[in-house]
């Protein structure tokens, strides 16, 4: 296995699902089993990842390979086209192959008798094919291309059943939220290419790290990581953009999965790590607070909504900004490890939630479900090992990375006095807990909501059952690293994935980031010591105090929905309000809808009265003032020159019939001119 | 007695001429035309006559005056033979009914 080799690999991976794409779109009209076409080529591509990261893992663990080719030569800025495998690279691959594969699988079931089947196989593999082009790049125009397509995909998928409005109002809202993120990623990218004349990710951070900065000012670079983070902020659903993540679940279940649990919100997350050697101190600290934010605002909405697709949507929100969170306080290497961990476990939920839809004939109110544990065995075990792993309880690939992060918050806190970003870690942890056992109760234990629903419900056949159980499977901690209480010796965190060293200048670093003191640094560890050993300080208070939170929060949700000991109508009277807060998400929407929507709608009217009456008066105005000017010449056409010409005309004609009466065609009449002409003529040269 | 001159010839010339002119100019008939042409051109040759005698040109008048006579005669045969013609055609020799030089 060579280098080149594998670069042909992953090019085949990348373009296998485009030809599963246009084939199931272009004959999937006429031939009805063309979505088995399609499940091959996805059966193939992750195979070929999975030998691709094998190889990549053991074989050139630490060498970075890419390609590239000029694409567009002009004078002097060239447009390079070209892939870069590393790492995170492979084990992204896998994960976005793995999950698309099992959503495959599932949806052969789940989708079973939808009219446009082969269509929805057929979207499924544009949506393949973007996300590995994402993952796969080695630039910003081809992330930005593949970005754009993730969104169109993503737009087909959740307008899936686009004959209703709200599925095809959901896809529009989601087009048009990731846009508004897209207009800052876009000018991150000018920023960065007006300057470097590339866009190759590799030469911008060489270039910085030489000093080199956008516009000779530390503030550009600032504002290009901001921006850029921008385009994150939309994909990856973080606040203010994160309102279209929820109402993308009026797609198909699967594609909830695949989609908005475990891929492509991914993306944005994936954008921040490959940025992040380029974040200045002031740009991570915005996105450690927006993402520490967005979680916490994610989970207090979870607690209230009673769609079960709902809370396990602010459920991902809320990871998503976890994982935010993380990159912004400099936990690389566990940002990724959480990206990785809650892909598996979120896709197992969704899936989970997808299987018990499916087996409750599409209902998908918590108040109709309950009392399915004993019909639905596998599910619910599933589920549960999922739900204990996104709540974070030890023995579980959740805990690992989840505790990393909060561990990551309290050295952050530690090393630059920002404590509130730990405790809104620490409390979003407990509040996760708490709703996903909610959740996991009202839906699985109690009595049924719906006796007649649930007599029908069955446990789901293999195709739906085997990728749950597959993805419980991975959540577990073995596959990660041997210690089930820390991740750091593991082979995930020591030997893949390493914190790449930040290229900003000195002064822009956090103080713990900066390598001048060289006592701090590590040659092997390019993260600077000070952070690890501080982590590793905090590690075992963080871990105790997340585990507890997470007990806690489990005890409660027991306490409130199983045990019933405590009553939730009395308490959420008590607490309207705030109940009302987060039942009606912060109002967002609403404030939305009155601000930015409505405000939208007021311009747009007032422009418009503005083209109405302005614009188009004057248009008017030039017209009539034409009009009249014209009929001013016309009158002096008809009348002054017309008149000129008949005039003359008129004058001819009178002066002609004067003249024709000379003419009398008599012999002798003209004689006598003659002969008078004669004499006039000798009597005017009359001899002298 | 005065001595008759040069004058009196032109006077009568002259005469002769207006007679001429007045019959081409007012008579109807092709042929009184005809004959006004002939009273035009001997009024010509009493000029030429008269400006040979008072003149010094020898004998140049007379021989032009001769020509004169000729030419008369041929332009008479052939005015006659058009004014023949003339008849056939308009059945009249009448000058004032033939007026198509008007179209």
């Amino acid at each position: 296995m060579t280098e080149t080799i594998l670069i042909n690999i992953a090019l085949v991976i990348l373009f296998l699902p485009l030809l599963g794409f246009a084939a199931t779109i272009n004959l999937g009209a006429k031939i009805k089993k063309m979505y088995y076409f399609e499940i091959f080529i996805i059966t193939a591509t992750l195979i070929l990842t999975i030998i691709a990261a094998f190889f990549k893992l053991s074989d050139f663990v630490n060498t970075q390979i890419g390609s590239s080719f000029t694409w567009i030569a002009f004078d002097t800025v060239k447009i390079d086209l070209g892939i870069k495998i590393d790492n995170i690279t492979v084990i992204m691959l896998f994960v976005v192959n793995l999950i698309s594969f099992l959503v495959h699988l599932f949806s052969l079931e789940y989708m079973k008798g939808d009219k446009r089947f082969n269509r929805y196989f057929a979207y499924l593999g544009i949506f393949t094919f973007s996300m590995l082009g994402i993952v796969l790049t080695d630039n910003l125009l081809m992330m930005y291309i593949f970005w754009e397509l993730v969104g169109l995909s993503s737009y087909l998928l959740i307008g899936f059943w686009f004959e209703k409005k709200s599925a095809s109002d959901a896809g529009k809202k989601a087009f048009l939220t990731n846009r508004i993120g897209d207009i800052g990623m876009f000018l991150g990218i000018l920023i960065l290419f007006a300057n470097y004349n590339t866009f190759n990710f590799d030469v911008i951070y060489s270039q910085i790290n030489l000093g080199i900065l956008p516009f000779d000012s530390t503030v550009w670079l600032t504002a290009a990581g901001i921006l850029l983070f921008m385009g994150a902020v939309g994909k990856s659903a973080q606040f203010p953009l994160h309102v279209w993540l929820p109402d993308a679940m009026e797609g198909p279940t699967p594609v909830s999965a695949l989609i908005h649990a475990a891929t492509m919100v991914a993306a944005g997350v994936y954008l921040c790590l490959r940025l992040f050697v380029m974040l200045t101190s002031d740009a991570m600290l915005v996105i450690a607070v927006v993402g520490a934010f967005t979680s916490f605002l994610a989970a207090t909405i979870a607690l209230t909504q009673t769609d079960i697709k709902r809370v396990l949507a602010y459920s991902t929100v809320s990871q998503l900004g976890y994982m935010i969170m993380s990159i912004g306080i400099g936990a690389y290497a566990f940002a990724f490890f959480h990206l990785v961990t809650h892909a598996f476990f979120k896709a197992c939920l969704f899936l989970g939630s997808g299987s018990v839809i499916h087996a409750m004939h599409h209902s998908q109110e918590l108040e109709d479900l309950g009392g399915l544990r004993k019909k639905m065995p596998v599910t619910y075990l599933t589920f549960l090992i999922s739900t204990l792993a996104i709540s974070g309880i030890p023995l579980t690939s959740g805990f690992l990375s989840k505790d990393g992060i909060l561990a990551g918050t309290l050295a952050f806190g530690e090393l630059t006095g920002h404590w509130l970003i730990p405790i809104l870690g620490f409390t979003v942890a407990l509040l996760t807990a708490f709703y996903m056992f909610r959740l996991l109760i009202l839906t699985f234990h109690g009595k049924p909501g719906n006796q007649e629903k649930y007599n029908h419900a069955h446990e789901s056949k293999w195709v739906m059952a085997f990728p749950l159980v597959l993805l419980s499977m991975l959540s577990i901690f073995i596959f990660y690293t041997p210690n089930p209480i820390s991740a750091e010796s593991g082979w995930f965190l020591d030997k893949w994935i390493s914190t790449p060293e930040t290229v900003v200048p000195e002064s822009t670093r956090f103080e713990f980031m900066k390598s001048s003191d060289s006592e701090l640094v590590d040659a092997n560890f390019v993260h600077s010591k000070l952070y690890e050993e501080t982590m590793h300080h905090v590690h075992y208070p963080a871990m105790i105090l997340s585990v507890l939170l997470g007990g806690i929060g489990i005890l409660f949700a027991f306490l409130f929905y199983q045990w019933k000991k405590i009553n939730v109508d009395k308490l959420t009277n008590s607490i309207r309000p705030l109940y009302n807060l987060s039942k009606n998400k912060w109002y967002l929407d609403e404030i939305y809808n009155a601000t930015f929507i409505n405000g939208t709608l007021a311009l747009s009217k007032i422009i418009s009265w503005f083209d109405q009456y302005i614009v188009d008066g004057i248009v008017n105005g030039t017209a009539k003032i034409t009009k009249i000017y014209s009929t001013y010449i016309k009158w002096i056409d008809t009348y002054i020159v017309d008149g000129l010409v008949n005039l003359t005309a008129i004058l001819s004609g009178i002066i002609g019939l004067a003249l024709r009466k000379l003419q009398t065609g008599k012999v002798q009449t003209y004689i006598v001119y003659v002969i008078l002409s004669l004499l006039i003529l000798l009597i005017v040269f009359k001899p002298v | 007695m005065a001595q008759v001159g040069l004058n009196h010839f032109l006077i009568v010339s002259a005469l002769l001429f207006s007679f001429g002119l007045f019959a081409v100019v007012t008579r109807k008939n092709a042929v009184m035309v005809l004959m006004g042409i002939e009273l035009i051109l001997n009024a010509s040759n009493i000029n030429f006559i008269a400006f040979s005698k008072f003149g010094n040109f020898a004998i140049d008048g007379q021989v032009i005056a001769l020509f004169v006579i000729v030419l008369a005669a041929a332009e008479a045969a052939i005015a006659l033979a058009i004014v023949l013609n003339i008849y056939k055609v308009f059945s009249n020799v009448n000058v004032d009914e033939i007026d198509n030089l008007k179209e």
